[in-house]
């Protein structure tokens, strides 16, 4: 899932500085099970907004499903209409959907989104995937060393892993150890003997931002 | 083919090498590469010159290296994959080519976050051993990794690094060995300290018969005083530093002179070493002290080839 954190409430209050009526929005889906952006945290925020903001700003609260797909965005109309700011509590997708859904509304990010990652344990979220866009997971084990290697090595780790940790935090694990260990336990050492050549990162964000069509989908939509 | 490297002709004759690394100045100076230039170079048969390393920014190794190729010196130019992308990592060596320097030494590069721009994006286009493979297709085919052709030739010695102390122990002789097959001719280690765990690192290279396609330089750092030791212990990712190497220090009387002894004992001990074809020494800060390290362990005079 994507995980997001709230931004510092000073940083939200000096964004809606001046709007007397603000929409917090929250999203059902990633940042509520992160724990940044459902409905709980709305409540909460709006709640610390009032207290900041005092009695001459209206703060509503709503919350919708995903902010990702226009079919929810939809729903809130009224509400996201009748505010002067909405401070969506989305990752930076969600944002951007509300932004795009609501041309002539001012859409401000109340999260930081962090990255894609899973929960490795109550209240300790960790990173898993960077999106390259050419899966080599079945190279490494199921462990991914261009998310979980600080500089994406693709051919082994470099000479700063020592202790089963990575040079630059001993709260990293050193993904090439990790690697070397799993290939080992399957059976599959002979993977680490493999030279992976230098990758096409067009298909990574270096390739501008990317855009995935099934036109299998979109005939199928046309004929509904 | 074959460059004019000066080193790799002393390696292809059987001797011992002798390289030394320099540290370009944070700022710009140029009389001081030469200055420590010169110093090494009756001692050395290569200078490593390094490339913003432990990523603070200095100047550039492409600058001094072709500088050193004028003075009629040897440079290795240390290419980081961490600054440069595959574009301007092969247009540096195009330009260092044709200044006259062959050396070239592919590497990661320390983390950016240890560095004076801990906010800067590490670029990571490359990995070292694709940094290998690039270099010794631009030599053996006159292509750009991207396939392109280019004109001229690029008779170049590449080189990788390599540390046998580092984790996880069971991928260090593999992760060598694709760096050979990669295309690398010498190999530099991290510092060696702890004779115990190299002489077992080179009994794997040997069983591989790596030290055949490669050469391998034993990296020595001579210790300047007892918190370099424990500095270097502590806090350098990589470096075994044993006790009593330490207690050494601790207990002796002029701790550069003890450091200068211990650095002539390892060479001795290294060079009985089957496989070990020479020793890189890395006195950054401190390139005085090579010419008396080499003395020391009677690796005077270098031979002229």
């Amino acid at each position: 899932m994507i995980i997001a954190q709230q931004k510092p409430l000073e940083e939200i209050r000096e964004m809606v500085a001046g709007h007397r009526r603000v929409l917090v929005l929250g999203c059902g889906t990633c940042v509520t099970v992160c724990f940044a952006g459902g409905e709980k945290e709305v409540g909460l925020l709006a709640t610390s907004l009032r207290a900041v903001l005092g009695k001459d700003v209206q703060v509503a609260e709503a919350t919708v499903q995903r902010q990702c797909e226009w079919e929810f965005l939809d729903q809130v109309r009224g509400a996201v209409e009748a505010a002067d700011a909405v401070v969506s509590l989305g990752c930076g997708v969600g944002v951007q959907g509300v932004a795009e859904r609501y041309p002539g509304t001012l859409i401000l990010p109340g999260l930081n989104t962090s990255f894609l990652g899973l929960t490795e344990a109550p209240g300790i979220w960790a990173e898993r995937c960077l999106a390259c866009g050419d899966c080599v997971l079945d190279l490494t084990g199921g462990i991914c060393p261009i998310a979980r290697c600080a500089k994406s090595l693709l051919n082994g780790p470099c000479g700063g892993s020592q202790d089963g940790h990575c040079e630059i935090s001993p709260d990293n694990p050193c993904a090439w150890v990790l690697i070397h260990d799993r290939l080992t336990a399957l059976g599959r050492a002979d993977l680490l003997e493999e030279i992976i050549p230098a990758r096409d990162w067009r298909t990574s964000h270096a390739g501008g931002p990317r855009r995935v069509t099934r036109p299998d989908l979109q005939a199928a939509r046309r004929e509904e | 083919m074959p460059s004019s490297s000066n080193l790799e002709r002393v390696l292809a004759d059987g001797r011992f090498a002798v390289t030394a690394e320099l540290g370009p100045p944070k700022g710009t100076n140029l009389g001081v590469v030469e200055r420590k230039a010169e110093t090494l170079r009756q001692c050395t048969d290569a200078i490593n010159i390094t490339d913003n390393q432990t990523a603070i920014v200095r100047m550039s190794s492409l600058a001094c290296c072709i500088r050193l190729s004028a003075l009629g010196l040897d440079p290795v130019m240390q290419m980081t994959c961490r600054d440069r992308n595959r574009l301007a990592l092969q247009s540096d060596v195009l330009g260092a080519v044709a200044s006259g320097v062959r050396n070239f030494l592919c590497l990661s590069g320390d983390h950016q976050q240890f560095g004076n721009h801990p906010g800067a994006k590490g670029v990571f286009d490359l990995d070292s051993i694709q940094l290998i493979q690039t270099l010794a297709g631009m030599r053996d085919s006159r292509k750009f990794q991207g396939g392109d052709e280019f004109s001229g030739e690029a008779p170049i010695f590449v080189g990788a690094a390599a540390n046998p102390f580092a984790d996880p122990q069971g991928y260090r002789v593999v992760r060598l060995a694709k760096k050979v097959r990669a295309g690398a001719g010498f190999i530099q280690t991290q510092a060696v300290f702890d004779l115990e765990i190299f002489s077992a690192w080179m009994a794997q290279v040997t069983a591989r018969g790596l030290h055949e396609r490669t050469a391998i330089l034993a990296g020595i750092v001579p210790l300047k005083s007892v918190g370099m030791a424990r500095y270097m212990r502590d806090y350098v990712s990589g470096v075994i530093v044993p006790d009593a190497i330490l207690t050494r220090m601790e207990n002796a009387a002029d701790p550069k002179v003890e450091g200068v002894a211990i650095a002539a004992e390892l060479i001795d001990a290294i060079r009985e070493i089957p496989g070990v074809r020479g020793v890189h020494i890395m006195a950054v800060g401190w390139e005085d002290i090579v010419p008396v390290i080499a003395e020391r362990a009677g690796l005077l005079p270098r031979p002229l080839i």
